[in-house]
């Protein structure tokens, strides 16, 4: 049995296998499936200020590999997620981080603050939400953008602070070095790739919001070579996702430079698949003669 | 754990129609917990998305699925062999209430009608409608009329009554406690209003793009009036697939 645990930015997780923010709501759902606690951590649903009743449906199309959705960041806000969510979340053994949207700096500078005087474990910056008109990826897709915001929170957020990352960009690695520069204590990523689908029976796109944030398998090959990029160009933590779906691309991910990794969209297909993936990534450190699962970690050999 | 994944083996196919399958799957636990309305998620081989199904009868053991290839998912669906295995997570959702000495209007429209079987067989006093395009689509009509009252609708008149199922609401309202129903929106439209009309609620079954199936991803949205007189979405995965026709917005 080798040591699966891993320390993000000063905070333990028992486990590298974390349920991606979005896909997991707020937890209560997929712990009818299991225990929370087989998991390393829980990025909860994106929160924002005041409740935001998200984008009109269709939010979900299938894509070859894969899928898009346009959900738009739908959640009660983060007085409601601090006041019914939090304390069950607490008890549920396993690390809790709250994904914060806005619409406006201060809004993110707000809730950092907020939430700093809560008992979550980290506060997972999202600045790149496709899905939404007013912020959330306009704030991440340039360098001087994304270190404003990171800079703007860190004043905040006592809480060790992950800036999620958008694919949606030219240079991602410039990006990471503007988060790392302005106080950043981890990075996450990648969030969705913009997408569109069209019903050609119809010629309407067939999420109502037109575009939407692709995710699965198809997106994997573009996050393993971005958390590659990005793990040679900074030095904080890197938690990797997009599209890993079994123990293999965990392996894949984690020796692209991953510290941790965050799965999402495989939980749709296979409830399971954390804990599958978790069990598979331990069989095969065991096999390879692996302590720690952090031997593993940006061990590409590129020479 | 009040959810669980798990390949459960199919026991009978039948084609029904040209791109109808009514499928037999084994399960007696989760077969004994499924409620009418409710529906089961499933898994198709090479697929991101599982595909939400609704339960169209319990016999015993076994649940019956009677579902149209749509797309790629459901054609890969159809193609699996009886004493192969197909892997849902079941029952999911919140389904009909039904008072079984109630007088219930239970109405169907296409492929709307197969969850409206186990839903009436609940009722001692149904009246069943179901409604199609024309002969060809029609399905499942020896077992509506096996249970109680039944009236066929096609759009041609190529099979039972021309005409609209609501057509035929118009006639049966008048003695009626109740009406569930299932089909497309435009249906369900003229459904609830004939309903709210003559002052008498009103369930209804409806469908979206699904992703997770239990309430944690809030894909499959549905606008509805909120109890505090404002708008906003639920789900039909979880808050549904049935709902009360005065709480949707349309």
């Amino acid at each position: 049995m080798a040591d699966l645990s891993v320390n993000i930015a000063g905070v333990e997780f028992k486990n590298p296998i974390i349920a991606a923010s979005g896909t997991i709501g707020f937890g209560h759902e997929y712990s009818e499936f299991y225990p929370l606690e087989e998991l390393g951590g829980i990025s909860c649903k994106g929160i924002t200020l005041k409740e935001r009743l998200g984008n009109p449906p269709p939010r979900i199309a299938e894509t070859p590999s894969g899928m898009l959705n346009a959900v738009g960041l739908q959640n009660p806000g983060v007085e409601h997620f601090i006041e019914k969510d939090l304390p069950w979340l607490r008890e549920q053994n396993t690390v809790i981080i709250a994904n914060v949207a806005g619409s406006t700096q201060e809004d993110y500078c707000k809730m950092a603050e907020r939430l700093s005087d809560t008992d979550i474990d980290m506060i997972e910056l999202n600045i790149s939400c496709p899905n939404v008109k007013e912020g959330g990826v306009q704030f991440g897709t340039s360098c001087e953008s994304v270190g404003a915001i990171t800079k703007a929170v860190r004043k905040y957020c006592k809480k060790p602070l992950i800036v999620k990352l958008s694919p949606n960009v030219s240079d991602i690695a410039s990006i990471a070095k503007a988060a790392e520069a302005e106080g950043a204590d981890a990075l996450s990523l990648i969030n969705t790739l913009t997408g569109m689908r069209i019903d050609i029976n119809t010629r309407r796109p067939i999420i109502r919001n037109i575009t939407g944030g692709m995710s699965g398998p198809a997106v994997f090959p573009v996050a393993v070579r971005m958390v590659w990029q990005v793990a040679n160009a900074v030095d904080i933590p890197i938690i990797g996702m997009g599209g890993i779906t079994t123990w293999k691309d965990a392996v894949e991910m984690l020796m692209a430079g991953a510290d941790a990794l965050q799965i999402g969209t495989a939980l749709f297909t296979d409830p399971y698949s954390p804990v599958k993936i978790r069990q598979g990534l331990n069989d095969y450190l065991d096999r390879n003669g692996m302590k720690s699962v952090t031997e593993l970690t940006g061990t590409v050999i590129t020479g | 754990m009040k959810y669980d994944a798990r390949p459960c083996p199919l026991v009978k196919k039948t084609q029904l129609t040209d791109t109808i399958f009514d499928f037999r799957i084994l399960n007696k636990e989760l077969a004994e917990i499924a409620k009418p309305g409710q529906f089961v998620h499933i898994r198709v081989p090479g697929k991101t998305l599982r595909r939400p199904i609704s339960i169209c009868d319990i016999n015993g053991s076994e649940f019956r699925l009677v579902f149209e290839v749509r797309g790629e998912g459901t054609d890969i669906l159809s193609q699996t062999e009886v004493g192969g295995e197909v892997d849902m997570i079941a029952p999911l959702g919140n389904g009909f209430k039904i008072e079984p000495d109630q007088r219930t209007v239970f109405i169907g429209g296409g492929i709307g009608v197969p969850p409206m079987l186990y839903a009436a067989k609940q009722s001692n006093n149904a009246v069943t409608i179901t409604g199609f395009r024309d002969k060809s689509a029609v399905i499942l009509e020896k077992d509506f009329k096996s249970i109680d009252e039944h009236i066929l609708m096609t759009d041609n008149g190529s099979a039972g009554r021309q005409g609209f199922v609501t057509e035929a609401l118009k006639d049966v309202i008048g003695n009626a406690d109740m009406v569930c129903a299932c089909g497309p929106m435009v249906m369900l439209r003229g459904v609830a209003e004939i309903a709210r009309q003559a002052g008498v609620p009103c369930q209804i079954s409806l469908e979206e793009r699904m992703a997770c199936g239990v309430g944690a991803c809030l894909g499959c949205a549905v606008l509805v009036n909120r109890e505090d007189g404002t708008q906003g979405y639920k789900h039909v995965c979880k808050n549904g697939p049935v709902f009360n026709a005065e709480e949707v917005v349309f």
